[in-house]
Order: structure tokens, then C-alpha cells, then sequence
């Protein structure tokens, strides 16, 4: 069963996909926020895996993974967590996003082999060049039925954007804009909207689920206008900062964006 | 054709180092340039431009000076190259001024570099000035401190430079800094890299835009020697820019022994060290796969070395390549030697070397060359910038 397709299938429109970094705020609060955004009702959720140099994500990302491995949080540790997620989320998809340093080190293989033992679905590399996903990478991903997503922006050529679309069967990050995670949209009235038309003119295979700069419920629903959904990481982050009931305000946030 | 240590593959690859591993956010400039940089460099117009500002304005070709009194010291001929009469007082502006050249057919009109030691971000924001171009340069809070008139330079210069304030606050950081202002600014940007680092292709147009070091050695050499050909070469290596330029031209010539000194801070294995070839793995380290200080986790490590320039947890994929081959020559200088080797090179030779620099003049004496040969010590930086730190250790230099 590819639980993300079924995602797309059960709910046509408006889909919300919320990321977080793995052992933040606290080492063990991975698998308590995987199962309160599930229940409070987040379509697909994005586990960060924390990394020392996340050169395309903004500061608050960057702290949280900072705060995440000073923690202790690391390959291992995440993996023995999600042991026997699936009990308690047995149908929401389940994605990996990192850098690619930290899966190389823990060897591709090994990654692969543990992500689909522990219930994953997708993994998300920003810094994994198509080319090398092709030829190293393709057929591990495939023998474990674990999904690639890549990320589009406005710059990706046409061609590029086919060649991506051929290369997975999950969805396609839509970078909003030009940036880092958690940034603001700098860009002039107009250009994003024609931006993300163009894409959707093009008729591709998968979903989309547009990405940075996502925060709220108006951001939330206006690239629902122009994709099946959209993906919010850094407002949900800072939602969970000095917070005690870690749930509970996975809970409210999930709540103020689709309720 | 074999890839050699002069030209990466297509997908810019020494051996297994190299690559561009970058977010899509970087893809289309990144490919913009890869396909236009050997058409710019081949294009007589570009060289010409290119060639009359390194003459006109850096000053080149910088001397090759034999220093007599070093060369009684250690038995053996010594000949520095002076790359620190370059304007500006390091070998930096030889890329800044080819790359501020590219950058202007490439319609880019902002210019962001990132800095260590302050003496690349000097360069950026000096060739900017001379262009008429917006300059940001990203350096770490650290090392605004410890090279303070760096800083207050480039802001006569016009340059606005920007604190990095994540991790160790230095090198490495400032690079992040500088690629996510890339990711920002991906249509008028051009992101001149200081070092034969990052994504292909900078590790080869940087190294191309450095080779006129070992170019014009190999010209002063047969003036000097009777041959083109030295014995030895010897540069330090933080990413490894000056080292890249110096061994350039003497890459495929088997007889010359390249040297390449790394930065091992209190001790290679005291865990305050830069010497990257002897403590790093391969791994990914801004867009390129090459030896990498990391943790078994691969988390980047974060480096030490006294001096601004090469506390880097990386070297250049050309670097990593001639260590796993072998070609060239590793050795690790820590701090005391280093600052040893100021005040010997200012008495000897009424040269006040950078603290970079001073890590290949330290490794003389492991060389093991003999009176008859002749050694080239790339003389990479001026001293003036490290005035501060050669004060505070004032007990240790004297």
C-alpha cells in the first residue's frame, strides 16, 4: 500500500502536510507529536532529521536542528523511536528530510532498509542532484518501496520539471519562492500566483504541495488555490517554542490552520 | 580523456571528490555558470580585460625572490613567491578580479563572497569598488573580532559585510550564510566563492583563475635556476585556493614534489585542529564531496587552527584528490610552530608573512631538501592583518 497516494486520493484538495525536527523541543518528544498532528489531523507529516549545516533552511529551522543534536537526537536514536509507529499512525504518510551528509555516513542502504522497517513512505534530500539519485540511489529507494520527493521552484526549467515529475509517484515540493524555510515572500504582487498557474498548467502526474514561507491559515489557503495542499515547517516550530504541553500545541496549531 | 589532476570530469570529479550536490534552489545558477565559465575564459575579449587588470592593477607578475638567509638556515635553496605584493596583500584577487569579470557577462549585478580571515572579502569588496558593484560579504562574528581591520577595509571599501552567527561563528558559517543569500537572490546574484571549494564548477575556476601563480613560476624559475621545474612546492591549505594556484602548472610534472600544510591547531588529535586530510572522511561539505571533519553521525565538526584562513573542515576536491593519491604531500603545522615561522621570515628576511602563510614556512624543515634543490614557498599573504594576534603572542614569537 503507498499510504501517500492514498493520502491524495482520500482528500482531493487542501492537504496539510506539517514538518518537524526530529528530537525538538525535547529528545523523546518525536513520537508524541507524530501522533497528536495525526489525530488532530495533519494529511502528511515530515520528519527533519537534524543536520549541523541545513544550508536551504532559515533560522528557525537551523536552531531547532541545532537544539535537536544537542539533545542527542541522530540516526539511531530516530529510528529506534519510530519503532512500532505504525500501531499508533497507521495511515498517515510518514517522510524523512535531511541533507544528504548525515545518509551517507549512516550508509544508503542501512537508511533505506530502517526507513521502511519503521513504516516511512518518502524521503526528501534537497541536496541529493537528480542525476546521482538516478544512478546510486534509484534502485535501493525502489527495493523499499520508499518514494522520493523533489523540490521545484520557480527558476526549474520546464524539461526539469517532466524529468522530476517521471522520476517519483508522491507529490512535488513546490518551493513558493525564492529563499530559505521560513522566509517571507519578497516577491512582487502577481509573480507567485503566475508561477505556481504555470506549474499547474503543465498537467503533471503527481500532486503538488507547495512549501516555505507557509504559516497560517491565510498563507495555508491560498496555496491551497493553486496545489492539493501545502507544507508548513518553521511556524509550526516556533508554535512548540517554550511550550510545556508539547501535544496540545501540536493540537491548537493544526487546529488554527484548518479549522 | 582520463580526468586529470589539472581538468575534473565533466561533472566535475577528482576521482571520487567533487560534484555538485545542491538544492534545487541553486540549480539553474549554479548550471548557468558551469556551462558559460570556459567560454568566458577562452574569450579573447575576457583575457585581455582579464590580463590588463592583473598587470594594471594587482600588480603582476608578483616577484619570485630568493631568500638567502632562510635558504643558510635549512641547507637548501629557497625561493618565495611573493603573492603578498599583490594589491590588497594576498593572492585572493586573482579570482576576485577574473570572477567579477564573469559575473559582469553574466548580467549579475550584486556580489556576495563569504570570508575567513577577512583577505578574500577584501578582494571582493575591492574589485566591486573598481566595477561600481553592490558587495555583501558573510563573515563569521569570530573572525570579525580577530581581523578587525579586515573588516573596517571592506567597509571603506563599500562593502556592507554581514556577521554569520551560527556555529562556530567562522569560515564555514559564513559559506552557509553566503549560500542561502544565493538562495535568496537567484537572478542578479553572482556568489564569487574565495577558495577551490563548493559546487562544480568553482573548484575549477577558481583553481584556473589561481593557476597565473605557478604560470609565472615556471617562467621565473628558468630565469633564475636553468629549469622550469623546482624540487619542491609548498603552499598552506585551508580550502586550498593559494595551494591550487601554486601547484597548478606543476600538477602533471611527476618530478616536482607538492607540499601541501594543513592547520593542526593545538595538535592534530587534540580535537582543536584543522588538518583536514589527516582527520576528515569523505563527505558533503557545501555542495562538494570531499574529505570532511565529521562526527560518526556526519555532523560537520567544527574546526580550530589560531588563523583565520584555515580553520575550514574542508579542503578543495582537488586537494582530497592528490591526498588519496598521493600527489601531493600532507603536513600539519600547529599553532606555536606557525607564529615561530613569523618572526624567523620578518628576521631573515625583512618579510612580515600572514599567519596562513607562516604554516608552509614552518614546514621547511620537513622537507628534507638538500642543498642543491630548490624549493618554492608560495609567500601567499602580508602580515599586517594578523598584527593583533603576532602582539598577544608576542612571548611566543620573540
Amino acid at each position: 500500500m503507498n499510504r501517500i497516494k492514498s493520502a491524495f486520493q482520500k482528500k482531493q484538495k487542501g492537504l496539510l502536510n506539517i514538518y518537524f525536527t526530529a528530537g525538538y523541543p525535547r529528545l523523546h518528544d518525536t513520537v508524541p507529536l507524530l501522533q497528536a498532528l495525526a489525530t488532530a489531523g495533519a494529511d502528511l507529516i515530515e520528519i527533519g532529521m537534524p543536520f549541523s549545516d541545513p544550508l536551504a533552511d532559515g533560522p528557525v529551522i537551523q536552531a531547532s536542528s541545532t537544539a535537536a543534536l544537542h539533545n542527542g537526537m541522530n540516526m539511531r536514536v530516530l529510528f529506534s523511536q519510530l519503532q512500532g509507529i505504525r500501531e499508533s499512525v497507521p495511515d498517515t504518510p510518514i517522510l524523512l528530510m535531511g541533507y544528504l551528509n548525515p545518509v551517507m555516513q549512516f550508509g544508503v542502504e542501512n537508511f533505506c532498509r530502517e526507513a521502511a522497517a519503521a513504516g516511512v513512505d518518502g524521503v526528501i534530500l534537497p541536496d541529493l542532484p537528480l542525476d546521482d539519485y538516478v544512478q546510486e540511489y534509484q534502485d535501493v529507494f525502489r527495493r523499499h518501496k520508499l518514494r522520493p520527493v523533489f523540490l521545484i521552484t520557480p527558476q526549474t526549467a520546464p524539461e526539469r520539471i517532466r524529468r522530476i515529475d517521471e522520476l517519483t509517484d508522491s507529490f512535488l515540493y513546490l518551493v513558493s519562492g525564492p529563499g530559505t524555510t521560513g522566509g517571507a515572500n519578497t516577491q512582487a504582487a502577481g509573480v507567485q500566483d503566475a508561477y505556481f498557474q504555470r506549474i499547474e498548467d503543465m498537467k503533471l502526474r503527481n500532486p503538488r504541495l507547495i512549501g516555505f514561507g507557509i504559516g497560517d491559515k491565510a498563507s495555508f489557503q491560498h496555496a491551497c488555490r493553486y496545489a492539493e495542499g501545502a507544507i508548513i515547517g518553521s511556524a509550526f516550530i516556533r508554535a512548540l517554542d517554550g511550550v510545556d504541553d508539547v501535544p496540545a500545541a501540536a493540537q491548537r496549531f493544526v487546529q488554527s490552520v484548518v479549522a | 580523456m582520463n580526468p586529470t589532476y589539472q581538468h575534473p570530469t565533466e561533472r566535475g570529479y577528482y576521482g571520487q571528490f567533487g560534484g555538485a550536490f545542491i538544492p534545487e534552489m541553486l540549480y539553474p545558477n549554479v548550471e548557468e555558470l558551469r556551462d558559460n565559465y570556459l567560454a568566458i575564459f577562452a574569450d579573447p575579449e575576457f583575457q585581455r580585460e582579464y590580463q590588463q587588470l592583473l598587470r594594471d592593477y594587482v600588480g603582476r607578475p608578483t616577484p619570485l625572490f630568493e631568500a638567502r638567509r632562510l635558504s643558510e638556515k635549512y641547507n637548501t635553496r629557497i625561493f618565495l613567491k611573493r603573492e603578498d605584493l599583490c594589491h590588497t596583500g594576498a593572492h585572493k584577487i586573482n579570482n576576485t578580479v577574473g570572477q567579477i569579470l564573469l559575473a559582469k557577462r553574466l548580467g549579475k549585478t550584486r556580489i556576495i563572497a563569504e570570508t575567513g580571515a577577512g583577505q578574500h572579502g577584501v578582494a571582493t569588496a575591492t574589485v566591486c569598488a573598481l566595477m561600481g558593484m553592490e558587495c555583501i560579504v558573510y563573515m563569521g562574528e569570530i573572525d570579525m573580532e580577530r581581523q578587525k581591520p579586515n573588516v573596517y577595509r571592506m567597509r571603506l571599501l563599500g562593502a556592507e559585510v554581514r556577521a554569520a552567527m551560527s556555529g562556530s561563528r567562522t569560515l564555514k558559517d559564513a559559506t552557509n550564510e553566503a549560500i542561502r543569500d544565493w538562495i535568496s537572490n537567484p537572478v542578479d546574484t553572482h556568489y564569487i566563492i574565495g577558495s577551490v571549494v563548493g559546487p562544480h564548477p568553482y573548484p575549477d575556476l577558481v583553481a584556473r583563475l589561481q593557476a597565473v601563480i605557478s604560470e609565472e613560476m615556471r617562467k621565473q624559475l628558468l630565469e633564475k635556476t636553468g629549469s622550469e621545474l623546482p624540487d619542491y612546492v609548498v603552499a598552506c591549505v585551508g580550502g586550498g585556493s593559494n595551494a591550487a594556484g601554486a601547484f597548478y602548472h606543476f600538477l602533471e610534472e611527476p618530478s616536482v614534489q607538492l607540499v601541501a600544510v594543513e592547520a593542526a591547531g593545538h595538535g592534530i588529535h587534540s580535537g582543536h585542529s584543522a588538518a583536514t586530510s589527516v582527520l576528515g572522511k569523505p563527505g558533503i561539505i557545501h555542495g562538494s564531496r570531499t574529505l570532511l571533519m565529521q562526527d560518526e553521525d556526519g555532523q560537520i565538526t567544527e574546526p580550530y587552527s589560531l588563523s583565520a584562513g584555515l580553520d575550514y573542515p574542508g579542503i578543495g576536491p582537488l586537494h582530497a584528490f592528490l591526498a588519496e593519491s598521493g600527489r601531493a604531500r600532507f603536513i600539519s603545522i600547529e599553532d606555536e610552530p606557525a607564529l615561530k615561522a613569523v618572526s624567523e621570515c620578518s628576521r631573515l628576511e625583512g618579510i612580515i608573512p600572514a599567519l596562513e602563510t607562516a604554516h608552509a614556512l614552518a614546514a621547511i624543515g620537513q622537507l628534507g631538501a638538500g642543498p642543491e634543490e630548490v624549493v618554492v614557498i608560495n609567500l601567499s599573504g602580508r602580515g599586517d592583518k594578523d598584527l593583533e594576534t603576532y602582539i598577544k603572542y608576542a612571548d611566543t614569537i620573540m
